[in-house]
This record gives structure tokens, sequence and C-alpha cells, in this order.
């Protein structure tokens, strides 16, 4: 695909590859919520309005709509701000699209805290807590171009309904091009010893640079990539919980039943490692730029190492 | 079948609805008997769909937005030979039985689990444009309540269908004017239904709804209108079993010795006056 410096954003790998698909699929259709121009989607939906179905400012009726036409054997990705999709609709994710089993892809965009002035309204940090909680409903956190798309070649083939949840940043890359997406595995992205980081989607590249840091100081941090949230990698996070005293979470999300706590989970049954949930605390976030607000909750590189040696030396 | 076959067959499927739910002490008695004569006509004279070709292209399909009057619908799939009638009646609302207390898919014939109320017309919308798109000669019909118009999705799905002159959508509502709370002009007003959806695009016909004669004709109507179609069938929750009939507290009521052994007669009765026909 694009060159391997090049930053992209996931609304731009997402376009391509589904306009890539529509040769191999005929019944891959997008599903937008007005939201065309944020999902990056205007070169698809012109190149395609034959795929294109528009259902306006209506999440829920564009997720019920979606699993109606998932019945009748189309591949329907719904585009639409996480914070509406996952929350204002998710009554008809669960009921339309999940409990029916309906072939839906949810395509939560401008995830977090990624819209930053737009303010609380916009922001979707309880999106995973509540896609989780959802029976047969796959969660997915990509963190970078790559794995995107090879994600979304995963998404393509797959007749599982799944949430995805991206945001507005330019990626920086974790993986290369040879990337391949399993569900239902984490992924060992750094070894160490010492402490392990787990993360998920834009939050990993700053666990990454943090456990880098870390190593100028002596301190091993293995770092573990958490794209798959669920399914989720239950015997891998059992064997860090027993491999590991220490175990840091880091996300982009409530610190309430996020990845955080789908790893607590494991550990109170399976390990003894004591664990760090970091992510944003049980209030309204504050608003700023994402790097100003990542820095003000510790979720930038320098948050995260200062929490890991705070953590490690208790 | 002819309209008298047609209301011989309300009559005998509202005695075994009557008997299904007062054998397992389960079921929202009322709604089944105000939307029997609808589900009667759509399955014995409407649409084309049987338990053999459901689910093929070009068949027609149904979905019960109000999943809750689920018993009334069981008992014909169970007489057209969707499910098994034995099935049923010895295992409805029993430990692991699909047979519950709203449309599932696990019971053949019912394409979608609803029972949530305000998601069955936004199915029906994503079903009759991926009709349109596959260009099947499919009819979606989707049967409402009026107590559920008050869902905003309900509305949200109105205007989709207005927008995409859905004419392979004909919408129902069993307009029966009362809700498990009373009448829904004193819970929730959603009075005049057909000036808000002709205001939504649809075309809207309104109907006797248990008049059988009434409700065949108005359902095989040919829609030239490049309009969705709305049909306001003014019914009489609990019809046909008169200590029911009216009543909004059998919503779900479960009819005592008395009431049921009293409301056999009255469906005898009705049966033996079209016998008599």
């Amino acid at each position: 695909m694009n060159k391997l410096d090049e930053k992209l954003t996931a609304n731009a790998v997402i376009a391509k590859t589904l306009d890539e698909a529509t040769t191999s699929d005929p019944d891959l259709i997008v599903v937008t919520c007005d939201s065309r121009g944020s999902a990056g989607l205007v070169p698809f939906t012109n190149a395609h309005p034959d795929r294109t179905i528009e259902m306006g400012i209506a999440e829920q009726n564009a997720v019920t709509v979606a699993a109606g036409m998932a019945h009748e054997g189309k591949h329907p990705y719904v585009f639409s701000p996480a914070s509406f999709l996952a929350m204002r609709a998710i009554e008809q994710v669960k009921v339309d699209v999940a409990f029916n089993h309906n072939n839906v892809k949810l395509i939560g965009i401008s995830g977090g805290n990624s819209y930053t002035w737009l303010g609380n309204t916009h922001h979707s940090l309880n999106d995973v807590a509540i896609t989780r909680a959802i029976p047969d409903l796959e969660v997915y956190q990509p963190c970078d171009k790559y794995q995107i798309k090879a994600l979304f070649n995963y998404l393509l083939k797959s007749d599982k309904p799944a949430y995805v949840r991206i945001g507005k940043r330019k990626l920086d890359n974790v993986y290369h091009e040879d990337f391949h997406f399993t569900p239902s595995k984490a992924k060992v992205i750094l070894p160490g010893k010492d402490v392990c980081l787990i993360s998920t989607g834009e939050t990993l590249y700053f666990a990454l640079q943090a456990a880098k840091e870390l190593a100028k100081d002596g301190i091993q941090a293995a770092v573990v990539d958490l794209a798959s949230i669920k399914p989720l990698d239950t015997k891998m996070i059992a064997a860090l919980a027993q491999k590991f005293n220490y175990l840091v979470t880091i996300e982009e999300h409530d610190v309430i039943n996020g990845i955080g706590a789908a790893v607590a989970c494991e550990v109170a049954q399976y390990g003894h490692a004591k664990l760090k949930i970091l992510g944003f605390p049980d209030e309204p976030a504050i608003q700023g730029t994402q790097d100003e607000v990542f820095h003000y909750y510790g979720l930038d590189t320098a948050g995260i190492k200062k929490s890991v040696k705070s953590f490690l030396s208790k | 079948m002819n309209i008298l076959e047609l209301k011989k067959k309300a009559v005998a499927l509202r005695k075994r609805t009557w008997q299904l739910i007062y054998n397992h002490q389960n079921g929202h008695t009322g709604s089944d008997l105000s939307c029997a004569d609808i589900l009667v006509a759509l399955y014995y004279a409407v649409m084309n769909q049987n338990a053999e070709n459901i689910g093929q292209k070009d068949v027609d399909t149904y979905i019960q937005s109000k999943g809750h009057a689920v018993e009334i619908w069981y008992e014909i799939l169970a007489d057209k030979g969707y499910i098994d009638r034995v099935d049923l009646e010895k295992r409805y609302s029993t430990f692991n039985s699909p047979y519950i207390g709203h449309p599932t898919t696990e019971v053949k014939g019912m394409e979608f689990h609803t029972g949530s109320l305000g998601h069955g017309l936004g199915l029906g919308v994503g079903v009759a444009l991926a009709a349109k798109m596959k260009q099947s000669r499919k009819h979606i019909y989707v049967l409402m309540g009026d107590g559920e118009q008050a869902e905003g999705s309900i509305w949200e799905a109105a205007m989709a269908a207005g927008n995409y002159n859905l004419d392979n959508l004909t919408a129902i509502i069993d307009h029966n004017d009362l809700q498990i709370s009373g009448t829904t002009d004193s819970v929730m007003r959603s009075n005049p239904l057909s000036t808000k959806y002709r205001a939504f695009n649809w075309e809207v016909l309104e109907v006797n709804g248990n008049n059988m004669g009434d409700v065949v004709n108005v359902l095989t109507k040919p829609n030239d209108t490049n309009k969705p179609r709305l049909i306001i069938a003014n019914t009489v929750k609990g019809k046909g079993i008169s200590a029911a009939e009216n009543r909004a507290d059998w919503h779900h009521k479960i009819p005592t010795a008395t009431e049921y052994q009293a409301g056999l007669q009255e469906l005898d009765a009705q049966m033996e006056a079209l016998n008599n026909e």
C-alpha cells in the first residue's frame, strides 16, 4: 500500500481497503449517518453510489436498517461517530445486530477523545465497556495502518458482527507491511521481564515509546497489543499475570470496564501480578487537544513512564 | 381460501391461542386476539411465503414488530407446517424452549428476533432496500402496535421508508387504541397516525382490522403510488372473547378457569355460526 513512512489516518486506510474490496465483494455496502465526510468516505461514496446507503442523522435506524440488509445477504459497514454508534444505538446493536446474528460491521469513527474541543457529548470513552458487554459482538481497536488493513481483510471475510473503534490521529507505525491479523490473539510486540504494558489502539504507540524510555533506565518492559478486545486472548493474559509481577494497562477509555477491567478479570482469577489501570478517570474529561489531554491524564509516553516507575517502586 | 374459510381459520386459531395461553398460564392474550385476523389474512391469503420457500429471493418477508403478540403467530406457523404443533403445545414457555414470549429466529418462520418495540419497521426498511438492490420481487410486511408508535426509532424508519420510496413495504398498525397502562390517547397520544405517516411520504389506508373481507381486500390492493404503504387496521383488543374485548388489563392477562370455559364456548358458538353461513 502506501510508503512505509507515510502517516495515514485510520479513515483513509479503511476507505481504501473497502474500495479495493468492492471488486471481490458484490454485496459490500456502506451505511452512513450524514457522516461520509467525517468518515473519509467521500471518494468511496462518489465512486460507488450504488453501494452507499445514507440514513441521515439517525444512528439507531441506520443500525437496524443495516441489520435488515444483512439479513438479505448484504455486507453493510455502518460508519458513525463512535459516541453515537456505540451509545445512542446500543440497543439496536444488541438486538438487531448481535442477538439476531446479522453480519453488520459497525465502524465507530472519531473515537475516544479525538474530537478534542467538541467536548464530552462527542467523546466515546465508554464504548469499549458497553460493546464488549454485548454477547456475540466482536470488538476491535486497531493501532496502525498495517493492522487496520489486516483487520479489515479479516472482517471482509468474516460473517460475524463486529464493532471497530478508530480515532482521527495520523497514525504512527507499530507494525510492518507483512503484519497478519489473528482475531482473539493478543500480540507481544516487545519482550521484557520487569513489567508488562498492555494497550490497544492509539495509546499502544505511546506504551511502546514508554517501554523504550524505561529500557534506558534499566527497566525491561514488555508490550502487548490487545487490538482484539473481544474475543479476548484470556489464555495469554492469564499467562502474563503469572509471569509478571507488574501489569499496566493503557487505554483511551474510561477506567471503568475497558481493557483494564478485562485484564483485571483474568489477573484476579489466574495470576499473582499487581495491576495498574491507566485511562480516563470516572468523570467528564477535561477539554483540550488530544496531546494535551493525554498528557494531563498521563497517557502519553512521559506519563506512562512515570506511572510505571512509581508503580514498580511500591 | 375464500373469506368464509379465512374467518373460520381465524376462529380456530383464536381458540388454539386461547388454549395455549391457558394451558401454560402465559401470553399476551389481548394483543394476540386483536391482530388474529390480520395474521390469518397475511398467511392464508396474501403472502407469497410458506414453510418450504421461506428465505428464498422472491419470497415475501413478515416482520412482527409488536413481538409480544407471539402466541397467535406460533399457532399459525404450526398450522401451516413451519413448526410442529405438538412440540409447540408441549414446550411453549417451558425451560430451554424456543417458544418463548417473544419471537426468536430459533423458530422457523420467524426471520428476526423482536420484542423490544420500535425495531420492526427499520428492519423492514433494510430488507426492502436490499430487495430493491437485488431486484427481488419480494414484498415486506411489518406489523406494529399503536402503543409502539411512541418509539422514536419508528419515526426514523418511517422517514427513511418515505425518503427511499419503498413501495415494496407495507406496514400495518394493529390500531386497537389500548396499551398496557390504558388507552393510547391517555398514555401518549399518537393519533392522528394517518396525517403523520402521510407527511412522511407514505400512502395510508384505513380498514376495519377485524373484518376479514376488508383486511384481505386492502392487503391485496396493488400499490402504484411509488410510496411505502401504511394500513391502519382498526381493531378491538381481545377480539372474539367478550370478557377480554376492549380491556387494557387483558394485555397479558391469563384467563381464570371460568373465563377460559366461557371463552371456549364463545369461540365454539362463533364457529357454529360460520358453519351455518
